[in-house]
């Protein structure tokens, strides 16, 4: 496919995944390009999560492999899919919730490769993108209201210097207030290079972040298309979304 | 009338005497149960072989004690002996159980128990060793002449309880430990190398039980089944202060050796063991969660 880039930083090629006896993922293959904001759309439970799961390593695949540059990490254990560039904020936040901003920023941080100045240049460039976070970093995680827990599991990813963030409905129950501040952030780490994956069910914030959307249906991608060929043909939308 | 009577029948200095034994006996108790403590706390795992890291490292205290004459030696050389051990049984038998029932760990641990201890008889005999006290000195505490090494020892296991509880809140590690016990699957996602972490953590808490081990050998005699007491006693500490709970463990602790420290002003020593399982049928009874936590919402 043309639209495809060359030289993609993510592949997901035909994976299988069960828990226990279902059968989740029926054969997911898809791409993610470098510095590339890519949305993953489908109706509830069709394994949009599941496939975030299965590329960071925290769910195994039956069948398949995942990529990162070229190099198979399907049996990598997580925390080392973590250590060579993907950051992945899940649907629920997970936020370390007796552990201060700080230190939940810290658990990300605080790599031997880091510099303490390079420690420095990170956690202002979060602050500066996430004002609120400077204020209450001595402040329990689990205190935070859920939109500011969001930009906490965001900025949290953002320590590990990732490549791509794997973005898991990060607008899910939010003030449409907190919505639109999301959508800056997608924006700003797109203008930074980083590349995303990003699952939603709000279609027109995806399409607009979007460069490509993958729709997945029952386990598998069905459909494949520029963000701007569904903006403006919303019945591929409809039979797949019912929206 | 009645309270006149009582006063008498309590000396205070008995009392007091008993509040100083009680305590020190709390401290070395704080420092077997905060291994205990934390191993569950962060793992999910009972570790029914604390007891027989504990009587190891006072054995590896003997052995090094006779070689060389140093006692600060010998507490430091079971300590890290014992850790790597403790990192070792991890490895081979617990690290292969993770994600699996809770019980199986049990049962693990309880067999590893059996095999140090048989081990440790075969290894060194019935006949108990003894540990010299790196110093002899008395302070008078009213009728009695009272060891300096007890309050040492006491003094001694606050540290190390300290330095844990700094290294915890403070250290990159700590973090680290502390993100893996409340979602263990977000801090792999966070790149801590969360198998290690538990190993890590193992290792930690065996080293404390072999401290207190140890410490507390100058008191006792060290022989294979001195771990079966203290591990009942952490145990007990553990449940009535809060499964997991570094703090509930230690304030338990000093609870549970007053109380037993008052009682034997009554009765002997071996009956008052019979108050601590009362507290602890108490607590299973009317606040399982631990007596030391505030109440669940």
């Amino acid at each position: 496919m043309s639209d495809t880039p060359p030289q993609p930083l993510i592949t997901v090629d035909d994976i299988h995944t069960y828990y226990g006896k279902s059968h989740i993922l029926n054969g997911v293959s898809l791409e993610v390009g470098t510095g590339e904001v890519v949305g993953l759309l489908g109706r509830n439970g069709v394994g949009k999560s599941t496939t975030l799961k299965t590329i960071m390593g925290l769910v195994r695949p039956s069948r398949g492999r995942t990529l990162l540059e070229g190099c198979a990490i399907t049996d990598f254990p997580a925390h080392r899919i973590a250590r060579l560039g993907i950051g992945y904020v899940p649907e629920d936040r997970r936020i370390f919730r007796l552990l201060t901003v700080m230190e939940n920023l810290r658990t990300g941080l605080d790599r031997r490769a880091v510099t303490e100045a390079r420690k420095k240049e990170l956690l202002d460039k979060v602050y500066a993108f996430f004002p609120m976070l400077a204020e209450r970093r001595n402040q329990a995680g689990g205190t935070l209201s859920g939109g500011e827990q969001q930009m906490l599991a965001i900025a949290r990813a953002m320590m590990l210097e990732p490549k791509i963030i794997l973005l898991d409905e990060p607008t899910e129950g939010l003030m449409p207030r907190m919505v639109s501040q999301i959508r800056q952030i997608i924006d700003a780490l797109h203008r930074d290079g980083v590349a995303i994956l990003l699952v939603e069910q709000n279609v027109p914030l995806t399409l607009d972040a979007s460069r490509r959307v993958y729709i997945m249906e029952k386990g598998a991608v069905r459909h494949h298309a520029l963000a701007s060929q569904l903006r403006v043909n919303d019945a591929v939308i409809h039979q797949y979304l019912g929206v | 009338m009645a309270i006149d009577q009582l006063l008498q029948a309590i000396p205070l200095d008995q009392l007091l005497i008993q509040t100083v034994n009680g305590i020190v006996a709390g401290m070395i108790l704080a420092l077997v149960a905060s291994g205990l403590t934390l191993i569950f706390g962060i793992m999910d795992v009972v570790n029914f072989a604390h007891g027989e890291l504990f009587m190891l490292g006072a054995y590896v205290g003997v052995i090094v004690l006779t070689a060389t004459g140093n006692f600060w030696l010998a507490l430091v050389v079971a300590t890290l002996v014992i850790a790597l051990l403790g990192a070792g049984i991890h490895v081979i038998a617990l690290r292969p159980l993770l994600g699996r029932d809770p019980l199986t760990t049990i049962l693990a641990t309880f067999g590893i128990s059996l095999v140090l201890q048989n081990y440790a008889l075969w290894q060194f005999g019935p006949v108990a060793r003894k540990i010299q006290e790196p110093f002899s000195g008395y302070f008078t505490l009213f009728y009695l002449d009272y060891p300096w090494y007890r309050l040492v020892i006491a003094l001694l296991s606050a540290a190390i309880i300290g330095a844990l509880w700094l290294f915890l809140k403070f250290g990159t590690y700590g973090i680290w430990i502390r993100a893996t016990t409340q979602d263990r699957v977000m801090a792999q996602a966070m790149g801590i190398p969360v198998p290690q972490v538990l190993t890590a953590v193992f290792a930690i808490g065996a080293g404390m039980a072999a401290a207190s081990g140890v410490l507390f050998g100058p008191l006792v005699g060290v022989n294979h089944a001195m771990g079966v007491d203290w591990v009942l006693k952490a145990f007990i500490v553990v449940v009535v202060g809060g499964m997991g709970n570094l703090g509930g463990s230690i304030a338990a602790s000093i609870f549970i050796s007053l109380l037993e420290s008052y009682a034997s002003i009554w009765v002997s020593p071996a009956q008052a063991v019979i108050f601590s399982f009362v507290v602890l049928i108490l607590t299973l009874l009317f606040r399982p969660t631990g007596l030391f936590v505030p109440t669940p919402k």
